[in-house]
């Protein structure tokens, strides 16, 4: 509607973003998997690889710029479906509380659980599984910051065409596998049919991805860096305001 | 321009000519209405009728809304309003990972954010906490209440912002006659202490004899408009249910052939108050 007031209110955001972090924390087991699976995986990927460590730093690289893609997709899809269906949303948005609010309460939310998973991951792989990283790994983690952002982004958008959480869960897979098998962790993106190529190019996940390589074989921040995280960055922000345009306080 | 003017005296809803289209289906046809502030409205009629529609569109949730429908002298839905309408949907809305308090405090901070605020709003979350007779199980998980207590929740959301309008969806299902006894009187002393405007749906019409006025609606359309009182002498019934039977079954029989009038005109002048 016309009438909704766009302004951003930090205290009501902090206060949405509070209260998501509050509902998790009477879900440890919940909290328990977004923290710990992701280590696990790196783990069992190193092994997997263990007399190619050069194959290791770059898939592992990779999967910690996609790890948190793939939760924060889940888990914000599954808690704005939620929202929509248990009423709470209805009740928000007949309060004084603007769409922004809620969009960056998730966001900050997400994006600190992911900044928490994103460390244990980053830290396991450097230190202890001996991932060689010429770059900072603080600029991994601004990567991987960025992608959950992005995970966040496309799930709340994706819950509004979900109408059950079966539905939501099977957005994963069709959204997140073609973007998985076109952002280069298999085979590099050059090598594919010419119109796959083309199509990898507009796909936000071969930016993640390439970022994380970036930061892999370089000990600056290069440029295609630097595009890499402004395209991450830019696609979490557009498909953000998509996602705040299927918030609607009338509904039918 | 009039709109100001007529703001001050005005009742709480006007609605004139206020239609609702869902999909292809008209829910609501053509109603106008007057919901006065400071009582209880009890909007009655069977499931299925157009209640909920109705108040949705009077808390600005209802897409599709034509007609006017000015609620507290602004249009419905207008953004104002948000702080001013408290509105409890049927089922109830509430995160069921939080405690009631956690619920009561994020709700609170939607409507009053900001550190300055911390010590009114604790007080409002302890007052709605009691207002619903929910202090004992204040630290529960919202998950494990019983039906009955978790709507309570989600009244007492409602009541945080000690609202001027109160829109309350069927408030009182699945309550035992002891608690629904005690939510009426809660009910009564919003709206004489407090002046509270109380929009109240139900099915069950018993309670309609605890509402100062009715609305007594048939599919999609306004049968009558009354207080309870008047309604029972004026069909010659003992009940309001007596009542409602018999002018669903005048409307079947006219409504046919001729359009229905509004009941409104034949309202005694005197309203008396049934407590």
């Amino acid at each position: 509607m016309s009438t909704d007031t766009p302004v951003l209110s930090p205290a009501r955001a902090l206060a949405t973003a509070g209260r998501v972090l509050r509902q998790l924390r009477h879900d440890p087991r919940t909290v328990a998997l977004l923290l710990i699976v992701p280590v696990l995986m790196i783990t069992l990927l190193r092994y997997v690889f263990d007399s190619d460590p050069a194959t290791f730093d770059a898939i592992g690289a990779s999967l910690l710029g996609i790890f948190p893609l793939i939760t924060m997709f889940l888990v914000t899809s599954i808690a704005t479906l939620r929202e929509r269906t248990s009423g709470t949303l209805e009740r928000l948005l007949a309060l004084p509380l603007g769409k922004g609010d809620l969009i960056a309460g998730y966001a900050l939310a997400f994006g600190a659980v992911a900044v928490a998973q994103s460390l244990l991951a980053t830290a396991m792989s450097v230190w202890v599984l001996g991932l060689d990283v010429v770059g900072s790994p603080w600029l991994l983690l601004l990567v991987a910051l960025l992608d959950a952002l992005l995970g966040t982004a496309l799930g709340l958008f994706v819950s509004a065409f979900a109408a059950s959480e079966f539905q939501a869960v099977q957005f994963m897979p069709a959204v997140i596998f073609p973007q998985l098998l076109l952002c280069g962790l298999f085979t590099p993106r050059d090598r594919m049919h010419p119109v796959l190529e083309t199509l990898s190019d507009v796909l936000p996940m071969s930016y993640a991805v390439d970022g994380m390589n970036q930061v892999l074989a370089h000990t600056d921040v290069t440029a295609d860096f630097h595009r890499d995280v402004l395209v991450v960055a830019g696609c979490a922000l557009l498909v953000l305001c998509l996602g705040a345009a299927t918030l609607r306080r009338r509904t039918t | 321009m009039m709109n100001s003017l007529r703001a001050a005296n005005a009742g709480a809803v006007e609605a004139r000519a206020l239609t609702v289209v869902r999909g292809d289906r008209t829910v609501l046809h053509d109603l106008g209405f007057t919901v006065e502030p400071g009582r209880i409205t009890g909007l009655l009629g069977p499931s299925g009728c157009g209640k909920s529609t109705l108040m949705r569109a009077v808390v600005g949730t209802q897409a599709n809304v034509s007609g006017t429908l000015d609620v507290l002298g602004r249009p419905a839905g207008h953004p104002s309003l948000r702080a001013r309408v408290g509105y409890v949907t049927q089922a109830p809305s509430v995160y069921t990972d939080l405690t009631v308090r956690q619920n009561l405090d994020y709700f609170a901070a939607v409507l009053r954010p900001g550190r300055n605020h911390r010590a009114a709003r604790e007080e409002a979350v302890t007052r709605a906490i009691g207002d619903v007779d929910l202090t004992r199980r204040a630290d529960a998980l919202a998950g494990t209440l019983s039906g009955g207590q978790l709507s309570r929740v989600s009244l007492a959301v409602a009541l945080l912002g000690t609202p001027e309008l109160l829109v309350l969806d069927e408030p009182t299902v699945g309550l035992d006659p002891v608690l629904r006894r005690d939510l009426w009187n809660l009910f009564h002393s919003l709206a004489a202490d407090r002046g509270t405007t109380i929009l109240v749906s139900s099915h069950v019409m018993d309670e309609a004899e605890r509402c100062h006025r009715l609305l007594l609606m048939r599919e999609g359309e306004i049968l009558a408009d009354d207080t309870p009182d008047a309604l029972r002498t004026r069909t010659g019934s003992a009940t309001v249910e007596e009542a409602f039977l018999r002018l669903v079954d005048e409307a079947a029989t006219a409504g046919a052939t001729a359009p229905r009038a509004t009941t409104d005109e034949a309202t005694p002048a005197g309203q008396e108050t049934p407590r």
